[in-house]
Formats: C-alpha cells, sequence, structure tokens
C-alpha cells in the first residue's frame, strides 16, 4: 500500500492572475495537466458524460463552462489497468467499455458498469469522473466501497492516496484540492467471489439509478466467512457498516436467518433517501430493505 | 486553447480545422459548420442516440463532445460512411424490413450498427438489442431495426 503523504489537504492561496483567454487546454501528458491545474482554476474533463448535460443550454449555443475545461480523457497516463501485489490500479480515465474489456478488472466493477448507460457513453464514462462527480446515484460507487477501493491523487506538490469513503464527502463533494487530480483507483484483488448486484431504474440503458444494492460474500464449511453490503442512491454517500458487517463473521445458515431481521433493522436507520423526480423515499428505503432480505436469504440458503 | 486556435481533426477522410469556442459541442459544429445534417439533436443529453458518430471507430454521442476534445482524432458521420459497401447493405436491409419511418433516428441507428458489426460480424439478436440501446425511435416499434442489422450482418457477410 502506497505511503499517504502528510502534506496538508489545501494549498496555498493563489496569487492573483489576470483572468485567462483560453476556454480550454488540451495538456499532452500528465506533468502538464498538473502544471496547468496547479496554476489556475480548471474544470477536470474526463469523458464529459455528466459535465456536458450539467451544462447544457438550448439547442445550437455552447455549455457554459463557468471555468476553462482542463481535457484529461485522452491522456495515456491516466488510461492504463495493472496488477501487481495483490493490487489492480486502473487509471482514472479507464473508460466504462475499456473497463468491460479488461479480464482482470473485478466482476463487482464489470457487473455494475455493465447496466451504466448506452454503448455511446460507456465509451466516453470514465471511472475518475463518476467518483469525482460524486453523485449519491453513481452506479460505479457501491461497488468501490465494497470492493474498498482507494483513489490515489496527484498534484505538484506530490501524492496521497484515500480510502474512497474518506473521497467522497457528500454530493457532488469530494476531498479533491483545487490543484489535485484524481489519477488512479486502487483495488485489492482479494475480493470474496460471491457477488448479488441489483440497480433499479426505469430503462435499461442509460438510467439513472432510483437505487441499487451490492452485496459480496464468501463462505467456508457452512459458515460465512465475510460479507460485504452497499447501497446507492438511498443516502447523501454510499450506505456501508462495516460494524454491521462484522456481527454476520462466522454464522451458519440458521444463525445468519436468525439475525437477518436485527440486520434489516440496523440498516433501515441508516438509509435515509429523499424524494426527488426519480422515486420516493418511501420507495427508495423498502426496495432497499427487501434486496437486503433477499441477499441473505440467498447467502443463508446456500450456506 | 483559445477561440482563435483552429481544432484539427479528421472528418470523414479528410483533414479538417475548426475555428471559434473549443467548448462548442461537436454536434453544432458538424450541423453549422460543415453542414453535415445527418447528424441530428434529438435530446442533447446523450438519451437518444440521433447525434451518433464515430471517433477512432468508437460509437459516441456528438452532443456530450466538445469540438476541442475531438483534435487530432478522426470523426466519422454517417455523410462520410454513405460511401460504403458496408453502409449499402445496412441501408438495404432497413429499407426491407421495414426499419424507416420517419428516419430521424435513423443515421444514429445506422452509426450504431456499424459500431456492433466492426467488432462483432456475427452478432446474436441480443447483443444487436444491447448495441442498439442507446438509441431511440419513436415510430417503429424496434423490432425491425434489430431484424435489418441481423440481415445485413447475413447479406453482408464479407464487409466486416
Amino acid at each position: 500500500m502506497r505511503e499517504r503523504t502528510a502534506h496538508a489537504p489545501r494549498p496555498e492561496p493563489r496569487a492573483y492572475q489576470p483572468p485567462s483567454l483560453a476556454r480550454a487546454y488540451q495538456p499532452r501528458s500528465l506533468a502538464e495537466a498538473l502544471r496547468i491545474r496547479g496554476r489556475e482554476a480548471v474544470i477536470p474533463f474526463a469523458g464529459g458524460t455528466d459535465l456536458m448535460v450539467q451544462r447544457r443550454r438550448p439547442t445550437g449555443l455552447t455549455p457554459r463552462f463557468e471555468l476553462p475545461a482542463l481535457f484529461i480523457g485522452g491522456l495515456e497516463e491516466l488510461r492504463g489497468i495493472s496488477e501487481g501485489d495483490g493490487v489492480l490500479t486502473m487509471g482514472a480515465c479507464c473508460t466504462c467499455s475499456r473497463v468491460l474489456e479488461e479480464r482482470a478488472a473485478p466482476p463487482a466493477l464489470r457487473r455494475v458498469v455493465e447496466e451504466i448507460g448506452s454503448p455511446a457513453v460507456k465509451n466516453r464514462a470514465t471511472m475518475g469522473g463518476n467518483i469525482c462527480n460524486a453523485s449519491p446515484a453513481g452506479d460505479t460507487l457501491p461497488a468501490l466501497y465494497a470492493l474498498e477501493s482507494r483513489v490515489v491523487l496527484r498534484s505538484e506538490r506530490g501524492g496521497r492516496t484515500l480510502p474512497i469513503e474518506e473521497f467522497i464527502l457528500g454530493p457532488g463533494k469530494t476531498a479533491l484540492a483545487e490543484d489535485e487530480l484524481l489519477v488512479a483507483v486502487e483495488i485489492p484483488t482479494a475480493w470474496p467471489g460471491r457477488l448479488f448486484y441489483r440497480k433499479i431504474g426505469t430503462r435499461r440503458a442509460n438510467a439513472l439509478s432510483k437505487l441499487s444494492f451490492l452485496g459480496m460474500a464468501s463462505n467456508r464449511r457452512g459458515r460465512l466467512v465475510e460479507a460485504r453490503m452497499a447501497f446507492g442512491a438511498v443516502a447523501p454517500t454510499v450506505v456501508r457498516s462495516r460494524r454491521i458487517e462484522s456481527g454476520l463473521r462466522d454464522a451458519a445458515a440458521a444463525e445468519l436467518a436468525e439475525r437477518t431481521p436485527e440486520v434489516l433493522e440496523l440498516y433501515a436507520a441508516l438509509i435515509k433517501p429523499i424524494d426527488d423526480q426519480r422515486s420516493t423515499a418511501h420507495y427508495r428505503k423498502e426496495a432497499a430493505l427487501r434486496l437486503l432480505r433477499f441477499f441473505l436469504q440467498r447467502l443463508a440458503a446456500d450456506l | 486553447m483559445n477561440a482563435e486556435a483552429p481544432i484539427r481533426f479528421r472528418l470523414n477522410g479528410r483533414e479538417v480545422s475548426a475555428s471559434g469556442d473549443p467548448l462548442r459541442r461537436l454536434l453544432d459544429v458538424l450541423r453549422e459548420d460543415f453542414g453535415l445534417t445527418g447528424v441530428k439533436e434529438g435530446c442533447g443529453e446523450g438519451e437518444c442516440g440521433a447525434c451518433a458518430v464515430l471517433i477512432d471507430g468508437r460509437l459516441v454521442n456528438s452532443c456530450l463532445v466538445p469540438v476541442g476534445d475531438v483534435e487530432g482524432r478522426s470523426v466519422l458521420t454517417v455523410e462520410g460512411f454513405r460511401e460504403t459497401d458496408r453502409y449499402r447493405a445496412i441501408a438495404a436491409a432497413m429499407e426491407e424490413t421495414g426499419a424507416v419511418q420517419c428516419g430521424f433516428c435513423t443515421p444514429g441507428f445506422v452509426m450504431a450498427a456499424e459500431a456492433l458489426l466492426r467488432k462483432n460480424p456475427d452478432p446474436s439478436v441480443e447483443e444487436i438489442r444491447e448495441a442498439l440501446s442507446g438509441n431511440l425511435c419513436r415510430c417503429t416499434g424496434y423490432h425491425a431495426i434489430v431484424y435489418a442489422v441481423r440481415k445485413a450482418a447475413e447479406t453482408g457477410k464479407d464487409l466486416w
């Protein structure tokens, strides 16, 4: 695991710079991108599938970007996938299509990415974009939480690595400093083998989630070794509780069935959805808890 | 990149340059600067696929791509694709199966079909549905389009 450097999370305030005439930058290397990012306030632009929609204007008008865009989606340094020492490292600008083409990618992530959008969206949308957008409905996030992922941040000052749950602070809010770029995601490859995922949305392709649930588990000799559970779009950030999960460790089928009502109650206290244009708080909570119960019942049945 | 620097890219096999704001949508540049009106605006937010083009051989929605981000890349629209035998195979299959009604979505479907057949020249019906899942059609009910792609794969067997 990479050392976490102890540099301050916020850089020195920037000296005054005359407003730039540039509307966009197309850096040729990560070093150049970090130099621009350190010098000037910009909007890092990877695939643009969220940025362009958020900033769209009526037909024929140019999208309104409040700051110059920094095009990083094409940087080869951010598009690689490598594996070593029990960690899979994915460049922040790996597209969803790239994840699906990559055999080493975790099944949980592949499963989630399959349902994330149409082929044309998958060809542009990136892992880093989905993370930095920090939407409560960001579909890769429950998988990345359950996989215990870490994000790798770089600036001209250095680098640091944070667990995903410390990086995502709330809807649209992350711990990314204003001179930093998210450059990679690290995923420990010792993930549990069993996978359960359900996304509830209005259309197979391109629908944003009303909610999603991802469960992973492994068992040995009739007992649960571990279970991980993550809920998307039912709270400001992904709901995952290691405390509740640890209460299920070593359970045999009968114990798991016996503890299920209590586990449902514990998660019910953590699931705090909202009403919005996609669904209602009531529906989200009910559906999330039913998916959880179904997952636990299936686990018990297979022990 | 500022408003004065031209953005160079390859468009339907020709080297071209676009001037103006690098954040203009590729969709608008194709339609307004180059007169390529086969690229349609349906929803403007990546949901409908009517503006689909290929960039470096991959299907993308041109409403979500700023023109500055295609510098140095290769863009293919239905107008460029029209000159190929593959297009003719897809077009003939669509005519035969009744896959075109009002026609607004058709260029997007043609590009999505081409993107699929390049990767997978013999797709199953399920694979075709997946490949066309980002394209909306309000007339046909989709079956005729899916059938057309299957038919194009058969009649144009050696083309992909």
